[in-house]
């Protein structure tokens, strides 16, 4: 599914530069990335979106080599193929958890928001534990139920990669293991591949496997 | 709805307050330019039909435009009134119909115009209801006058004082109003149309009492003048019972008038008679109202283009402002911007947003424009007038 060959990255202001000589993550596998702060997990997590590109090297997900495409192919990409979960949630404050979910389909002209859609909108919303909340916004949800829209907006292109970045950080312990668990369960749902960096350890254990980032090579 | 329009709703919905100011602020660069344009448009429009129905106008050496302004528009600047000599002047010189005018005092703020019933036929004036001027002492009312005091056929209207603390000045006068004019567009809709006599008495060239020497009044009588003393009550309001006890004292060639309305028989009549105003020397002056009107547009014109240029660097300054709220909007938005990047948006697409949100915001400012400019259109000519007279 992912695939990473001979990758360099260096950031343009120079100082920070992360080698990855070899890194295959297959299909529908939950790798966690692990690794002190600063050791470049982010950064894979935006070469694999495509968000960075390397200087040298190839990054492929599933058939496409994302590290040469275009950049109006790679959003592209991302929209079809990638949802994203980050630590701040990063939901849209003016729209309501519903419109937040739907989010992916406002910002695009290549995804259509079809009342199939707005359906698998709804079963997400209920499978999460958000069907009375839709109508709110943000600011009148608590942390958790803000992290789980976000989780349904990764979720809602049906997406065969999850990248979660830090989904769990600014969660309560309690609301860490529900997350999680929400995040396993549909990505399995999807069959989708989950790429989550975390800094926590206590929840390694449920991962098929931990990506080590003091074991690939990074300067400053 | 496309998702640009969807998101861009939702974004101005959600800061109402905000979004309110930018479309109230762009309403205003966009109402004040067109409103005055228009005002000025109704002005020069009301100005130049009302001169050019006014063929020419006899009246006091001086200002040829506030002669024209009181005679026309029945203005508050009061030329140097004229003698019914003038008037009988071109009665005589058989090249013209005469018509008088005297426009002085006031009732319920609206002026009050004391001419002859040539008038209401010259301006081609109807009435609504009731019935014209037949008596002294009777007022009819023009419409928007009638609508302003709440007033029609049957009612009590009285003039205004002068001035409260002169005690020698004339004594206001009820009248009794017995019709309302048609609505005409012009400012014969503000007036009180009495009648020429009436205006008279109001001014205190005529007056009734009861009889002096019945009543023992007197405090002398000598060859002709009676005096009387202060126990003599003056009647403010003409009835049938008191008018015959009403009369005037001077030589009537005297009595005042602000202007004679000349309309010749043609234009050779009306070269005639402009010639025989020519002499520097003359108390009074003929005037042609169109040209002193084009005079005087010329003069709008020039302040019409000065106002353009403010209203374009005001407009320019507040659109920078406007583009400046804009901007900062996006600024606080980056974090948005930021994810909608990361999910895939593509850059058109963010723009496309950003037009979404300034088309929404113009088209509410335009729409809010419109139904002030439909509330206050038909109010641009009462303004425009208002703007003639005072």
């Amino acid at each position: 599914m992912i695939s990473l060959r001979d990758l360099a990255f260096a950031h343009p202001g120079g100082g920070f530069r992360l080698e990855v000589p070899d890194l295959t993550v297959t299909k529908g596998e939950r790798v966690a990335v692990v690794g002190p702060s600063g050791t470049g997990k982010t950064t894979l997590l935006n070469l694999v979106a495509g968000l960075l590109i390397p200087q040298s090297g190839t990054v492929d997900v599933g058939d496409t080599c994302v590290s040469r495409l275009p950049d109006p192919a790679r959003r592209a990409f991302r929209i079809g193929t990638i949802g994203f979960v980050f630590q701040n949630f990063a939901l849209i404050d003016y729209l309501t958890a519903g419109e937040n979910i739907l989010y992916p389909y406002r910002i695009t002209n290549a995804l259509e928001l079809t009342a199939d859609v707005r359906v698998r909108a709804k079963n997400l919303a209920q499978a999460v534990g958000l069907a009375g909340k839709l109508a709110r916004k943000p600011a009148a949800l608590s942390q958790g139920e803000q992290q789980r829209v976000a989780i349904c907006r990764a979720l809602i292109t049906q997406p065969t990669l999850l990248l979660a970045d830090e989904a769990t950080g600014n969660l309560d312990p309690e609301n860490k293991d529900l997350i999680l668990d929400l995040l396993f369960e549909q990505a399995a749902a999807q069959n989708a591949t989950l790429l989550a960096v975390t800094h926590d350890h206590a929840l390694l254990d449920r991962f098929d496997r931990v990506i080590d980032f003091a074991n690939f090579r990074t300067s400053r | 709805m496309s998702g640009a329009f969807f998101l861009a709703l939702a974004y101005l919905r959600h800061n109402f307050g905000r979004t309110a100011v930018l479309v109230l602020a762009l309403a205003l660069i966009l109402f004040v330019p067109i409103a005055t344009r228009l005002v000025l448009e109704a002005a020069e429009e009301q100005l130049t039909a009302r001169a050019q129905s006014t063929p020419l106008m006899v009246g006091s050496r001086g200002s040829a435009l506030d002669l024209m302004m009181n005679g026309l528009y029945f203005s508050a600047d009061r030329p140097q009134p004229v003698t019914m000599t003038a008037t009988e002047a071109v009665w005589n010189s058989d090249l013209a119909i005469a018509i008088p005018i005297y426009v002085r005092f006031t009732a319920g703020q609206q002026p009050v115009v004391g001419t002859t019933l040539d008038y209401f036929d010259f301006r081609g004036l109807k009435l609504a209801e009731g019935r014209g001027l037949a008596t002294l002492g009777e007022a009819v009312l023009g419409a928007r006058a009638a609508q302003r005091l709440d007033l029609k056929s049957g009612d009590l209207l009285i003039t205004d004082p002068e001035n409260l603390f002169d005690l020698t000045g004339s004594y206001p006068l009820e009248m009794q109003i017995t019709g309302t004019l048609a609505p005409t567009g012009t400012a014969d809709d503000d007036a009180v149309f009495v009648d020429l006599n009436t205006a008279w008495v109001i001014e205190g060239l005529g007056h009734g009492h009861d009889d002096v020497i019945e009543q023992d009044m007197a405090v002398s009588v000598e060859a002709g003048n009676v005096t009387a003393n202060a126990a003599l009550t003056q009647f403010t309001r003409i009835t049938p019972q008191n008018i015959d006890s009403f009369h005037f004292h001077g030589a009537p060639q005297d009595y005042p008038v602000s202007a004679v309305i000349a309309i010749p028989w043609d234009g050779r009549a009306a070269a005639i008679l402009r010639g025989r105003y020519l002499a520097p020397e003359a108390p009074t002056q003929i005037v042609v109202p169109d040209q002193v009107v084009q005079g005087l547009l010329a003069t709008l014109f020039r302040i019409s283009r000065v106002l353009d240029a403010v209203f374009v660097v005001v407009g320019a300054a507040a659109l920078v402002a406007v583009a400046l709220a804009v901007y900062l909007s996006l600024k606080l938005r980056a974090d948005e911007v930021a994810t909608a990047t990361r999910l895939g948006c593509h850059r058109l697409a963010i723009g496309r947003m950003l037009l979404a949100e300034i088309f929404l915001v113009t088209l509410a400012a335009i729409a809010l424009v419109a139904l002030a400019l439909g509330a206050t259109f038909n109010r641009m000519g009462d303004l425009a007038i208002w703007l003639i007279t005072t």
